[in-house]
């Protein structure tokens, strides 16, 4: 029997670099493997310890189910871990994610934008300028149509 | 910064285009120069694969902001990624001249 499908996980920004290696070895050993960091172990990681979101939130906003992203969060440490310990390199890559970003309605222009910068929290209309636009949170879901589409397993053209 | 705007025709009073990958026109807006560069869509009849590849056209020339009426669900998250802004038009009777205008009001 084939194990249950994994939920895709929601990712709300990617990486800003696609990983991190180490420098002054003590040793010159022969290059270590990378780990494989998968961007959803990345997202959780992020959420709950730089957003400080508890594994309850963070959930939510994966969406995933609590245990699930406690698994994924425990997976992150553990592979960090890894990699400190072990001078191994890390790779951010692969997972089961799909992207999405914040949408909104300007009323004036009758437009829909999203906002792909996370520092711009109360963006204007991107069309007329308009600052009286309505955040719509979850206007596309796409859960069901992106099921076939958005998966990346272990891609490595993550299309970037 | 560049703007991509998908239009019907390669005049400034063609229409905007409803459909993202299979637009007749990309028209490129530099708000910069205020110039406007109008590239045919080689994936208009394309039967499969036309939003992926319009969105390699468009993000070649990088834009960071494309307006449309629509985008298909796999462009979206690839846009995403790419910290594209998609702007989404519901009524279609805009031209690009209007949307122009529009972007220009704001500043």
């Amino acid at each position: 029997m084939s194990p249950r499908p994994k939920r895709l996980r929601k990712i709300m920004n990617p990486p800003l670099m696609k990983g991190f290696k180490p420098f002054g070895l003590q040793h010159e050993t022969a290059a270590s493997e990378p780990v494989f960091l998968l961007f959803e172990e990345y997202e959780a990681l992020r959420l709950v310890d730089f957003e400080l979101k508890n594994h309850e939130q963070a959930a939510g906003i994966m969406m995933v189910s609590r245990p699930t992203l406690t698994r994924i969060y425990a997976e992150a440490r553990r592979k960090i871990a890894e990699a400190l310990i072990n001078a191994r390199p890390f790779i951010i890559e692969g997972g089961k994610i799909f992207y999405d970003s914040e949408w909104f309605h300007c009323p004036k222009c009758n437009c829909d934008f999203n906002n792909p910068f996370v520092d711009k929290s109360t963006p204007a209309c991107a069309l007329c300028g308009s600052h009286k636009v309505v955040n719509r949170q979850q206007v596309i879901q796409t859960n069901g149509e992106q099921k076939q589409s958005g998966e990346y397993e272990n891609s490595h053209n993550i299309n970037r | 910064m560049k703007t991509a705007i998908t239009s019907t025709g390669n005049t400034p009073n063609a229409l905007l285009d409803q459909r993202f990958g299979r637009c007749s026109y990309f028209a490129i807006y530099d708000d910069d120069t205020d110039s406007i560069e109008y590239i045919p869509n080689p994936n208009k009849e394309a039967d499969e694969g036309a939003g992926p590849a319009s969105l390699q056209l468009v993000a070649s020339k990088g834009v960071q902001k494309v307006i449309s009426g629509e985008f298909g669900a796999n462009v979206k998250t690839v846009f995403d990624s790419l910290r594209i802004q998609l702007v989404i038009l519901n009524n279609s009777d805009k031209t690009i001249n209007d949307i122009i205008q529009l972007i220009n009001h704001k500043k």
